[in-house]
Parts: C-alpha cells; structure tokens; sequence
C-alpha cells in the first residue's frame, strides 16, 4: 500500500534517476567500442613491468596511423586503439610499443567499419525487435484481462518501463566510461538485451498476481478499488522480486570479482540493470498502471 | 507419495550419471565430449572476409561462395592448422545489400599477420571480354566478365614457348580447366571470334590476345612479361586455388593463449563461487526448501553442461557469462514457488497442500516470464554478430532447463518428502526468513 499512496514521490525519484541517467548519456557520452565504429585494438602485457603510459604513448607516435590511445590494461598490460590496421602496421605499432621490452601480444581484434556499422543496424534492430515481440505476448498472455485497463495497456507500460530500465544502466555506463575509459562493445548491448529479458520477467511476476486478483474478483463478486487490488499484487510480490534480484545480482558480484577480464564491465552494466529494475518494476510498472486506468474510466 | 520418492530417486540417479558424466568426458583427453573452446577462449585467431561478388551474377553467388570455402579450406590445411573452421555467412535483410562472408578460424595460431599474408596470396583469376563501349560521344574500351574465373580451374603448369623475339625463350603459364570450365572457355571462344579475351590476375590484366577461332579442350595459356621465377610462383599459388572472386579483409582477431586460459579459469571460479553463494543464500531464507532448490540447481547445472558438451556448443566467455545468469533465472522460478508456497501455509493449508497449490499458482507467471526470455534469447540469436550469439544461445538452453529443473525436479523433490499433514517441525523447515510461518498472518499492510 505504501508505494501505491506514495506513487506520486516515486514517479518524482524516478524522474530524477532517469534526468541524471540521460545527463550522464548526454555530457559524457556513450563512447562507442571498435565493433561499432571500426578500427584496431590490442592487448600487450610486459612481464616485466609496465613502462609509462605516457612513454608508450610517445611510442605509438612512431606509427603513422592518426589518433592512438593507449590505457592500461590489468596489472603489467595496456590496450591500444587505432583506426583499422593493415596488417603491415599492426606489426610495425607491436615492434614500436616493445621498444626494448619483452612483450607478449594477449589479443588483438580489428574491425572493418562497414562491418562496424552493419553491427550497429543490427544491435538496433535486435533491441526493436525484442521489445515489439514482448509488447505484443503481454497483450495476448492478458488478453482475458480487460478491466479497468486493456491488455495492451500492460504491454504499452512494459514498453514505458523498459524504456527506462535500459537508460539507467546506460547513463551509469557513461559515467563509469568517462572515469575508467571502458568503452561501448557488443557485450554492452548483450547486456542490455539480458536486462531486458529479465525486467519483463520481473514485471510479469507483478502483472500476473494482479491478473490473479482481478479474475478472481469478477468471480467471486468481489469489489475493491483498483488502486487497492494493485497495492495487494505489489506486497505479496515485493519478497520474491528482491529475492530474485538479490540472486542474480550474487551471481552477478561473483562474476565481477572472480570472472575475466572481458566479462566484468558486462556483469557491472547487468548488476546496475537488476538493482535499478528491481527498483523500478516494484515502484512503477504496476502503479503506472493507476493512471493509465483513470485515463480510460473517463 | 511412492510415486514421487520413486521419480525423486529416479531424477536423483539421472543427475549423478549426467555429472559423472561431465566430469569422466573432461577428465579424458580423448574423448569427443570434451568441452569445445571458442577462440577467445582457447587462444586463436578469426578472420572475417567480404567476398566481393560485385561482378558475379546472383544465380551464382552461392556457388561461389562455397567454391571459394573450399579453396581457402584447401589454404588453410596448408598452413597447417589443427581443426580449423572456415564457415560462409550471407548477411542481408538489415543492410539492404547481401554481404557474402567468409569466416576462418583458426585454432592455436596467434601469429594473426602470418596468417594473414598465408591465406592472402591467393590469386584470383578472370577472364573478361573487351568490348567497345560508347558513352556520350567518347568510345571506350570495357572489361565484360564472361563468368569464366579461377573457380573452373583443375591445374596450371609452367611451360616455356619461344617469344616474339626469335631465339629468347618466354616462359608462359597453361591453364587446364574442369570439364564445365572446358565447356565454358569453348562458348566463350566460339561466340566472340575477333574479340580480345583479357585474363586478370589479382583484377590486373595480363595479357589480351585476340580470339582466333574456338578453342575446345579446355586449355588456355597466359603469356605475359613475366620472368620465369614470377610465372613459377604464380603457377605454384594458382594451383593451391585460384579465388572465383576477389576477397577483402573485414575483420580480424586474435587471442593469444594466455589471455584464454585465464579466462577459462576465472570463469569457472566466478562460476563456483557464484553456485555456492547463491545455494547458502538459498538455504538460509528457504530452509527445506532452500536445500532441495540447492539440489535442483546442481542437477540444473549438471544437465546445462551435459548439453553443452553433446550438442556440442562452442563455449566463449560471453557464453559462460550467459550460463551464470541462466542460473539466476532457474533461481527465480524456485523463488516464486516457495513464496507461494509460504502463502499458502499461511493460509492455514497443510503442507502438502500447500505445495501442490503454490506450484500450479506460481506456474502462470512462470510460464509467461520464461516465454518472454526465450523469445528474447531467440531474436537475439537471430540477429546476433558471433559474440551474441554465443550469449543467446546458452542463455535460451539455460531458460528451458530451468523450465524442467523448477517444474520437474523442485516439485518431486518436495513432494516426496513433505509428509501429508505435519504440524511444528514442518511449518518451520516450510517458512522462511526470520518471522515463523505457523500461524496465520495478515498479509501485510504496509512494508
């Protein structure tokens, strides 16, 4: 009941998360990785310690390949970022960056970029297509639902939602990439992708005990307001969503603290994406559906 | 009851033998159940390459393609790989033009610009018409592809014929074609007497000469300003395949095995530690419950990898990143059947009963969360570059296993051991967190 009388002062807080999230999006910028935008990146561990950033820096100036950023990389390595490179002086920037050093090339990737933007198109189509697909299985898994609000009424607040469940981690992305140099690669948007699989579970979980309520209401002749059958749902919900996510976002701490290297920024964008949709579905997805239901009273 | 301890016994046997299983097929460095490593993993290099069909005609792209897979296959035995992978791929539908790809793993090799210049000699062969074409007012001279191209190739030999200049020997290089290129070399020959047919190496032309008459047999020889060390390697390289299209460096990467096998390990570190954290958070809220959802994981867990290895899917670290989510997933089924299970008992059912309704109550939202999943993971797989594919594809495995651990295992599991009516000791291995679940309580009215 309490968020349900408290809705308003909720839907302010996530107005502020979502300003603040869309602020970071927009000063910082979501700095987008080689997989979008083409171009080379490697990895070079010194085993016997890293030189200076800046001294490597100075010798990637050696290569005549534009605009070279170098930063580290774990313990002893550094990652490098160019425009793409011709196999000729990718083998030139590994013999500049060694100098007189031993070193040992952990990866290296390059990208096209007419590669790099088809891979845009079809990280935009794939989030499109997700969320038309889950709109329109809401609509049909309610469609014997249609009081006060239509079944696509669920699906329209689902899609609100998950709207803002992605720009939440986003603009954490931004700020964590604008002070780590992490950058916007494909498992960002697997990622999202996963969080989006996993808020329309969690909002599920509230709109089928709401669901549950209503059909049991009409059957038994029941009458209760709305606003209370949804504060009910909400309460007898709330321990299984924040137990849900406390699961998952165990999970998810261990494979930031003992997973690789190339999974981490991963698991932090997913760790965000649970706590902030947790959050959100239990705060919002249901009470949003307040107004929508007045809307359609008159 | 009977029937439930025996498919518990049953279940419990099975997830033994699948564990065993997992774990006799790793142990053995022989056998074919072994985990497959993708390269990110195992250490390796993948090249992306666009074939360029800009001058192939649409009915023969896929021809192409795959006479192109079977060359660069022929190369990289050559280069003398284990197990490599040289996969083609059509990219279409998003981009508005079809993409034709070709995808060469290669296993092991970390040398990425050896592999590179390796795979990259090989040339392509064409032969095109030269025909009169008028523009405007000006007349120019144009190259007509005639289809013919390295791909109706069977053999190129060195031969040495006498030059223009009497007394020097000019080496020159014999091009056998296959039957169908014989076929299609005699065609082109006879319709275009008097036409000069130009032969391009790497889109260079070599030479033009002038159709003197049709030409059957299915031999055609190159002279050009060559010297004999040039024509010897260019047969040498024609021989190992000659490209029916030009192709074109997209994408390269490599992994060397150090970075892989610290991944592999961190993964199944952060893959422990996550089970048992997850099993003792599990076990503290949930009590009996906890402890069989702890079970059903395990076997939950046993079955994901027997899977993997039997289907067998390519593990990437993206891929072991979508197993540690699907855990939490199978998690969160057990979680919304204990809390209504809880309910019920609340409700003053008896345990059994309880059970039974909080597992039928519990199923629509189950269903419909779990659905909505799959369908995401499916798209994603669909439209997804390599990496998310990888993701997408044990994600949507680890969403339908958890379908069969929460519905089948947890529930047999529980129903063979909750007795029909128990009172006390029952109520309190049922409840969960830190308030009794014996009597009946309101349901709150506010947090």
């Amino acid at each position: 009941m309490y968020i349900i009388q408290h809705r308003k002062f909720f839907f302010w807080l996530t107005g502020l998360i979502l300003a603040a999230a869309i602020g970071a999006i927009l000063v910082f910028g979501l700095p987008l990785g080689i997989d979008f935008t083409g171009g080379s990146l490697m990895q070079v561990e010194y085993p016997n310690g890293r030189p200076a950033l800046a001294d490597i820096q100075k010798q990637t100036e050696l290569v005549p390949v534009g605009a070279v950023s170098v930063r580290a990389f774990g313990e002893n390595a550094i990652s490098i970022r160019t425009r793409t490179m011709n196999p000729a002086e990718h083998e030139a920037m590994l013999i500049a960056v060694s100098g007189n050093e031993n070193t040992i090339e952990l990866a290296y990737t390059s990208v096209g970029p007419a590669l790099g933007s088809q891979f845009t198109n079809k990280a935009l189509w794939a989030i499109f297509a997700v969320i038309l697909v889950i709109v329109l299985y809401i609509a049909f898994a309610f469609r014997k639902v249609s009081r006060p609000v239509p079944s696509w009424g669920y699906g329209l607040t689902v899609v609100a939602m998950l709207a803002i469940d992605l720009i939440v981690p986003a603009g954490f992305y931004a700020g964590y990439a604008h002070y780590t140099g992490a950058e916007v690669d494909s498992l960002f948007i697997v990622a999202l992708l996963a969080l989006l699989g996993y808020c329309v579970n969690d909002v599920i979980v509230i709109f089928d005990r709401i669901r549950e309520h209503l059909n049991k209401n009409e059957k038994e002749g029941i009458r209760e307001s709305f606003e209370d059958t949804i504060g009910k749902s909400i309460s007898e919900t709330m321990t299984r969503s924040i137990n849900t996510a406390l699961t998952v976002a165990l999970a998810l701490l261990a494979l930031i603290y003992f997973g690789a290297e190339a999974t981490r920024n991963f698991a932090l964008v997913m760790l965000v994406g649970v706590v902030a949709g947790t959050f959100s579905s239990i705060t919002r997805s249901a009470p949003l559906l307040i107004p929508l239901a007045n809307w359609f009273k008159k | 009851m009977t029937r439930f301890r025996v498919s518990a016994v049953f279940t419990l046997l099975i997830g033994f033998l699948l564990a065993y299983f997992v774990w006799s097929t790793q142990a053995d460095p022989t056998s074919p159940y072994r985990f497959k490593l993708g390269l990110d993993l195992a250490g390796g290099t993948e090249l992306v390459y666009k074939a360029d069909m800009s001058q192939t005609a649409d009915g023969e792209r896929s021809g192409a393609l795959s006479a192109l897979q079977g060359i660069i296959e022929r190369r990289v035995n050559l280069f003398g790989v284990a197990e490599p992978l040289v996969q083609t791929e059509q990219a279409s539908a998003l981009s508005g033009t079809t993409e034709d790809r070709l995808i060469v793993d290669l296993p092991g090799v970390t040398d990425i610009n050896a592999a590179i210049a390796a795979l990259g000699e090989t040339p392509t062969l064409e032969f095109k018409l030269i025909t009169n074409v008028t523009v405007d007012t000006t007349t120019q001279e144009a190259y007509v592809p005639t289809g013919l191209t390295g791909r109706f190739l069977s053999k190129a030999t060195l031969g040495f014929g006498s030059g223009a200049t009497a007394g020097l020997i000019a080496p020159e290089i014999i091009l056998n074609f296959n039957s169908d290129g014989a076929k299609l070399f005699e065609k082109i020959t006879s319709e275009n007497v008097g036409k000069q047919l130009a032969i391009f190496l790497d889109n260079q032309p070599i030479s033009s000469p002038v159709i003197q008459e049709a030409i059957p047999g299915g031999q055609a020889t190159i002279t050009g300003q060559f010297t004999a060390t040039e024509a010897r390697d260019l047969v040498r390289n024609l021989n190992f395949g000659a490209l029916p299209v030009p192709i074109v460096l997209q994408s390269s990467s490599a992994v060397g095995p150090t970075l892989g096998s610290a991944a592999i390990s961190a993964g199944v570190v952060a893959g422990i530690v996550g089970f048992v954290i997850v099993s003792i958070f599990m076990i503290a809220w949930y009590r009996l419950p906890g402890v069989i959802a702890a079970l059903a994981l395990a076997e939950y867990l046993a079955f994901m990898l027997a899977v993997i290895k039997v289907i067998p899917v390519t593990l990437t670290a993206s891929g072991i990143a979508g197993l540690i989510i699907s855990v939490g997933i199978a998690v969160d089924a057990n979680v919304l059947i204990f809390e209504r299970t809880k309910e019920e008992l609340r409700g003053g059912k008896t345990p059994r009963e309880a059970v039974h309704i909080g597992f039928s109550r519990a199923w629509p939202a189950i269903r419909d969360g779990h659905l909505t999943m799959i369908i995401s993971g499916v798209i994603l797989f669909w439209l997804g570059t390599s990496i998310v594919q990888g993701f997408a594809l044990v994600f949507v495995l680890g969403v339908l296993a958890s379908f069969i651990s929460a519905v089948a295992l947890s529930r047999v599991f529980l129903l063979a051991i909750v007795p029909e009516e128990g009172r006390g000791a029952w109520h309190f291995l049922l409840g969960s967190g830190f308030r009794q679940a014996s009597s009946y309580q309101p349901p709150a009215s506010s947090i």
